[in-house]
């Protein structure tokens, strides 16, 4: 394979800072715009870069198929189970005040801030999967 | 001028009738999930539309501003482009299949292999 | 727990299904399938008895109340819903372990995939009735369509493949437009909430927005139900899926999108508006009969059974359209006894029809000589299927049959009774084919394949006998019905 060493050196620089602004996206959600749909997208993002520049085969050994698998499911667990913990704290589905039972404002960050970790997890892990099953078919 | 006023919602039938114009007149099955992105697309456009107002900025209290847009059909609009990614990447998968089964992906030479087969 | 049972409802498939891709092929992920189903089931029953005795239950998610957040409702008619979905997502669930190791284009490795996506279709279905909220349907009904098109497209035929894309676009178009609908309702009124929405709309209903929503939903929802015109997607859709798939989604995903219809142009717009002022029964009524007559002699003429039997669906919902068109308590009891009845019957007959393909490999009529002789069971429970899609008495098919009837005479339409009474006789000469090449031709000499083994036979004939209990004991298909009727339409009680 051809280096092409400007493409791989801007990714390398730029990898990082896709990656840390997905984190900034997922967990300044509370604060301002963003969330765990934005940060997965953009995370995605950042990996399926670096497997146009250096190869799907690289991409798979640091992000492999089976890593994704639980993250698509992990991610609607944690949904799911932050869900049926305020259930069984007392409150309804999802109920996020009841999480912390002194405060129920800092329940109700405490809640957001796990389902879109749990969304963000899933949506990076489900884009991810797209990439690699249509750019992996037929090799 | 209120129909220029409008623009947005001419835009919105325009993009849709595109998309949906496509969805039915070609026989490329990417062409036709082009099509239904666009027409998709075109009612995302309604609903975020729909949800501003002239001056209001971004729902998030800071104490200065007093006039916020609608923010619950933009919240609904991104889980309705949620669906439009997962319905495309859906439709582009089967697409790929159809391609190794078939060899093509245009809609008359499929039908044409469909039709030997079933005699 | 139980004050949870609304949510609980969804949330069990929900959390069952990303558990079952997380585990390995075999065993362990159909039992654990298996037993999200039967759970669903339990509480598809608590809830439908809790209505029954004590009235509306209302579950608000996440604690916020009703027009604000998200609220589950469940009243007789979605407690019904919920009963019918839930008990036919259990009995195929049992049914589909043989069908999904053996006869299905899909490698080892991903059949817990089939699983975790036959319980998000669960989900879907189950949310899409159970919710309270008009946008909450919307995504409900993209999780189950999403999944439903991936379920097909594993059918060993490649034209599953084609089958499946040409249902996405349509399934994709329908919701769009039921999106569209749902957008210009929330501009008039500022909400979603369903009940909320009942409420607002009668101040707004008389301006060319309602009315263009209305259309957008009627023509989105009508594609989802398969109404003819709008049913070109189903009988593909339902030849080429695995017979597995095709039983779970012909008995369960139609219905659920006539639920949606009755609840929009009942519970929503109100029966006033719908028929009253926009004279929906004028379209509806003709389109059910062309429906009924048009799909019943297509049927005949097909030699693939599966085929056969999906454009008799087509018919069958014709016949409850025909119902919800005659706006009667009656007329809506029809519909809504027919949809439990016909989950029933075709369950049994695509179930049946599963068996064969199991152990001869094709569900065409040539292929199928002499099946009665080698697989008595099978065909047995195929009889007992195709008697109660005719509506013989003493079947679970006459009951809804019956009051269809006698909702058309009680509006004086007996051209449309006698209509319902020759279709009903198209239905006997189509069973009667395949009942004449099963029974009365000689089987191949060299097939050797003997009756289906148990765990498909089991499931078929839970709900053969389930066509035959209902048909005796009409508490529930028909007793529940009416009040499920009454509640629609906002008398009695």
């Amino acid at each position: 394979m051809k280096q092409y060493s400007i493409p791989r050196l801007i990714t390398k620089l730029l990898l990082p800072l896709i990656l840390l602004f997905a984190l900034y996206v997922q967990f300044h959600g509370d604060f301002g715009p963003g969330g765990g749909f934005q940060a997965g997208v953009i995370f995605a993002a950042g990996f399926v870069l670096y497997a146009l520049v250096y190869g799907l085969d690289n991409a798979r050994r640091i992000m492999p198929p089976w890593l994704l698998r639980v993250g698509v499911s992990l991610g609607v667990l944690i949904y799911a189970g932050v869900g049926v913990a305020g259930m069984l704290l007392g409150g309804a589905f999802l109920d996020y005040g009841v999480l912390d039972p002194h405060d129920p404002v800092h329940g109700q960050h405490l809640g957001i801030l796990l389902v879109e970790l749990g969304v963000g997890i899933t949506v990076a892990a489900v884009m991810v999967s797209i990439f690699y099953a249509f750019a992996g078919r037929g090799r | 001028m209120q129909i220029l006023g409008l623009y947005n919602y001419w835009i919105f039938i325009v993009l849709m009738m595109c998309g949906f114009y496509v969805v039915i007149s070609r026989g490329n099955l990417v062409k036709k999930l082009v099509g239904l992105n666009i027409f998709q697309t075109s009612v995302f456009i309604l609903y975020i539309s729909m949800g501003k107002i002239t001056g209001g900025t971004a729902p998030i209290l800071t104490g200065t501003a007093t006039v916020y847009s609608n923010p619950l059909p933009h919240v609904l609009i991104l889980t309705a482009i949620v669906v439009g990614i997962a319905t495309t990447a859906l439709g582009l998968a089967l697409v790929v299949r159809i391609n190794e089964a078939y060899g093509t992906i245009e809609e008359d030479e499929i039908h044409a292999q469909s039709e030997d087969e079933a005699l | 727990m139980t004050e949870h049972l609304p949510a609980l409802q969804v949330v069990v498939p929900l959390i069952a299904a990303p558990l079952c891709a997380l585990l390995r092929p075999g065993r362990a992920v159909w039992l654990l399938a298996m037993a999200a189903c039967a759970l669903c089931l339990l509480i598809a029953a608590l809830l439908l008895d809790r209505v029954l005795a004590q009235g509306v239950i209302s579950y608000a998610m996440g604690g916020w109340p009703a027009p604000w957040g998200i609220v589950y409702r469940v009243d007789a008619a979605n407690a019904y819903m919920l009963l019918i979905v839930a008990m036919i997502g259990a009995v195929v669930m049992a049914f589909a372990r043989p069908v999904v190791e053996q006869r299905v284009r899909l490698p080892v490795r991903k059949q817990p995939w089939f699983y975790a996506t036959y319980l998000l279709c669960l989900t879907g279905l189950l949310g899409m009735i159970i919710t309270g909220d008009a946008f909450n349907v919307f995504v409900f009904l993209e999780i189950s369509s999403l999944s439903s098109y991936a379920l097909i497209s594993i059918g060993r035929d490649r034209r599953a493949l084609t089958a499946a894309y040409q249902y996405l676009i349509m399934g994709t178009i329908g919701a769009t437009f039921i999106l569209i609908g749902i957008g210009f309702l929330y501009v008039m009124t500022g909400t979603l909430n369903m009940e909320d929405l009942a409420a607002r709309l009668p101040a707004v209903a008389d301006t060319r927005t309602i009315r263009t929503a209305f259309a957008f939903l009627t023509i989105g929802i009508s594609l989802k139900l398969a109404l003819f015109p709008l049913h070109l997607w189903l009988p593909n859709a339902y030849a080429y899926a695995p017979s597995a798939v095709t039983a779970f989604l012909a008995a369960t995903a139609t219905k659920v999108a006539i639920y949606v219809l009755l609840r929009f142009f009942f519970t929503i717009f109100g029966a006033q508006f719908s028929f009253g002022t926009m004279h929906l029964d004028a379209i509806l009524l003709p389109l059910a009969l062309a429906g009924i007559f048009s799909a019943s002699v297509v049927a005949i003429f097909q030699t693939n059974v599966k085929r056969m039997l999906a454009y008799s669906s087509v018919a069958q919902i014709g016949y409850m359209v025909l119902g919800i068109s005659l706006v009667s308590v009656t007329g809506l009891t029809a519909a809504i006894s027919h949809l439990f009845n016909h989950a029933l019957m075709k369950g049994t007959l695509f179930m049946a029809l599963g068996c064969v393909s199991f152990r001869i490999g094709a569900v065409s009529l040539d292929r199928m000589a002499g099946v009665g002789r080698t697989m008595p069971w099978t065909m047995g429970a195929f009889v007992i299927g195709g008697l109660s899609l005719i509506g013989v008495p003493l079947t679970a098919g006459f009951v809804s049959k019956w009051y269809l009837i006698l909702g058309a005479l009680e509006r004086g339409w007996w051209p449309v009774a006698l209509l319902v009474l020759f279709t009903s006789l198209l239905a006997v000469v189509y069973i009667w084919r395949v009942v004449e090449v099963a029974y009365f031709q000689p089987a191949p000499e060299d097939r050797t394949t003997g009756e289906a083994p148990l765990a498909l036979l089991a499931p078929t004939w839970t709900l053969a006998l389930a066509n035959l209990y209902f048909g005796i004991d009409t508490s529930l298909n028909a007793g529940v019905a009416r009040r499920a009727a009454e509640a629609l339409l906002g008398v009695g009680q």
